[in-house]
């Protein structure tokens, strides 16, 4: 239990990285949804099922489409991606 | 700002595209423009490199000053990022070394479990009559609590409504629903549609079980409500816009969201007068295990869940199509 | 710095990330994404205070009561409020994103302010 915990929680510092280093705005979003995930997992491992269910539902859930749905208005994915207006990125 | 008006096929955004695709990266064609105060009618892109051309004498002192203030601007962002890096790191430095004096993690003579935890579980399920400790503590000895965490998404949606809905003009309308993903997207998706059917009154039942069943297992009101309001999304993603608003409008999310909101006050804010000396329940607790039982617990899970799941709907919907 | 704290340095370790990547990004919906960051990691914190080796989820089951038998349930009921606030500022935040979109077309930061200085003069 305590060698899961430790994987869980170097592979929640992996995503963070991830985000940080990509430049891709819907790789981000995803792999952000992947870190929601991993942490729900980790409320399990922490014996707080009501911090699991929530996060899952929340933080995997309506977090992410909220991104999803706000790089769909800004042009960042779909066809013609960032051609439309160029919006930059780094 | 006064005198910039929304206006999106107009003299300024011909110029600031032009600006974009060109890829110039330095200031000076468009503050020229602006100092110079011309007005001008929509200018090509190839008419910009002649307004930067070092000939026109009276060009000259302004672009020398624009070009300072970009190497300024260069040299003070690259200062910010050195700054930025250096005080993260020295702060997370700091944090790590008062971790390193912690007491350790999972053991249970630690000074966080003192005796009000002691109180909440031996005497919880007696006073509070909820098997979830929980869910009694979030939701009777500190309601209170939970009244502010869910006036905080109330206020959050509201503003979420006047920020996206309100003052948008015609043109813009117009503008925006071409870029709207719905027209670029197959309408009446088979899949989606086969599945929505299927897994919409699942997500709903689901949801509503785990609002129900709160102060009897893992669960409660947000949980409940994010799952109701996530299978509410997938219905307006499988089936569209004008099928959703048959039961799901402007007119349900106000009047779910204020008597929901209303009851929990009425219920529990007696606390701004009284301070932390809790009223009796005239409800008694009943047996611990029924699923009518624990007072007031399931109906305030009910108030809140459906606070949550209207809430979420209304971020959804309000971001992809900017109207309730 | 002993490895008796896996959680609370794992958490302060992605509390860094998520700062650094707050103050150095210039794209704004990369910003929100680092405060959601920060947010999470907080929550990690604090629910690692709670947690007792060797008990159960605090749930009262064949009618045990006594403190022994179960983890602390006071950080898990302020972490379960937090995860929901959390998601309402992520989506006030992101409005505000949505609303400087239409206004600027672009969302660098660094454009943004360029455009808005020269609104302004």
């Amino acid at each position: 239990m305590q060698a899961l915990l430790i994987l869980l929680l170097v592979l929640v510092l992996a995503c963070a990285l991830a985000v940080a280093f990509t430049r891709d705005l819907l790789t981000c979003a995803v792999v952000f949804m992947a870190q929601s995930l991993m942490l729900a997992l980790i409320w399990v491992l922490l014996e707080s099922p009501d911090l699991a269910i929530t996060e899952a539902a929340v933080g995997a859930g309506v977090d992410s489409l909220l991104l999803f749905a706000v790089l769909k208005r800004i042009g960042a994915i779909g066809p013609g991606k960032g051609e439309r207006h160029g919006p930059r990125e780094k | 700002m006064a005198r910039v008006r929304n206006d999106f096929e107009g003299r300024r955004w011909q110029r600031f595209r032009a600006w974009l695709n060109e890829g110039d990266t330095s200031l000076d064609s468009l503050l020229m423009d602006a100092v110079d105060g011309r007005s001008s009618a929509p200018q090509p892109a190839p008419s910009a490199p002649e307004s930067a051309d070092p000939g026109a004498v009276n060009h000259l002192p302004l672009s020398a000053v624009q070009a300072r203030r970009a190497r300024a601007e260069k040299f003070s962002r690259g200062l910010y990022r050195t700054l930025a890096v250096l005080i993260c790191f020295g702060l997370i430095g700091v944090l790590l070394a008062t971790a390193a004096a912690l007491p350790p993690f999972g053991n249970p003579d630690n000074p966080v479990h003192n005796e009000v935890s002691r109180r909440y579980i031996e005497q919880g399920m007696a006073e509070t009559g909820a098997v979830n400790v929980v869910a009694g503590m979030i939701l009777d000895y500190r309601a209170f609590d939970t009244l502010g965490e869910s006036n905080v998404l109330f206020t959050a949606a509201c503003a979420v409504l006047i920020l996206l809905r309100l003052g948008v003009s015609d043109r813009v309308r117009r503008w925006e629903r071409d870029l709207d993903a719905r027209l670029y997207e197959p309408q009446n998706d088979a899949i989606l549609q086969t599945l929505a059917r299927f897994l919409t009154p699942m997500a709903l039942l689901f949801g509503f079980y785990i609002v129900l069943n709160g102060h009897l297992s893992p669960g409660g009101g947000f949980s409940g409500g994010a799952v109701m309001g996530a299978g509410l999304i997938l219905y307006l993603n499988a089936f569209g816009y004008e099928k959703t608003a048959r039961f799901m409008n402007y007119r349900v999310f106000q009047t779910a969201s204020c008597a929901a909101l209303t009851f929990y006050a009425a219920a529990k804010s007696y606390s701004f007068f009284t301070g932390a000396n809790h009223l009796p329940s005239f409800i008694n607790a009943g047996i611990p295990g029924m699923l009518f039982s624990a007072g007031l617990i399931p109906y305030l899970n009910i108030a809140v869940g459906l606070v949550v799941c209207c809430t979420m709907y209304a971020f959804y919907t309000l971001f992809r199509k900017g109207d309730m | 710095m002993s490895l008796h704290n896996i959680a609370e340095i794992a958490a302060i370790a992605l509390f860094g990330v998520g700062l650094t990547l707050l103050m150095m990004s210039r794209n704004l919906v990369k910003k929100v994404i680092a405060f959601d960051m920060t947010d999470s990691a907080v929550f990690l914190f604090l629910a690692a205070k709670g947690y007792i080796s060797g008990r159960r989820a605090p749930i009262i089951e064949n009618g045990v009561q006594s403190m022994e038998a179960y983890i602390n349930p006071i950080p898990a009921g302020l972490v379960l409020t937090g995860i929901v606030v959390s998601v309402a500022c992520s989506a006030v935040m992101l409005s505000l994103c949505l609303r400087l979109y239409r206004r600027y077309h672009t969302l660098d930061l660094d454009e943004i302010t360029a455009l808005a200085r020269k609104e302004e003069d």
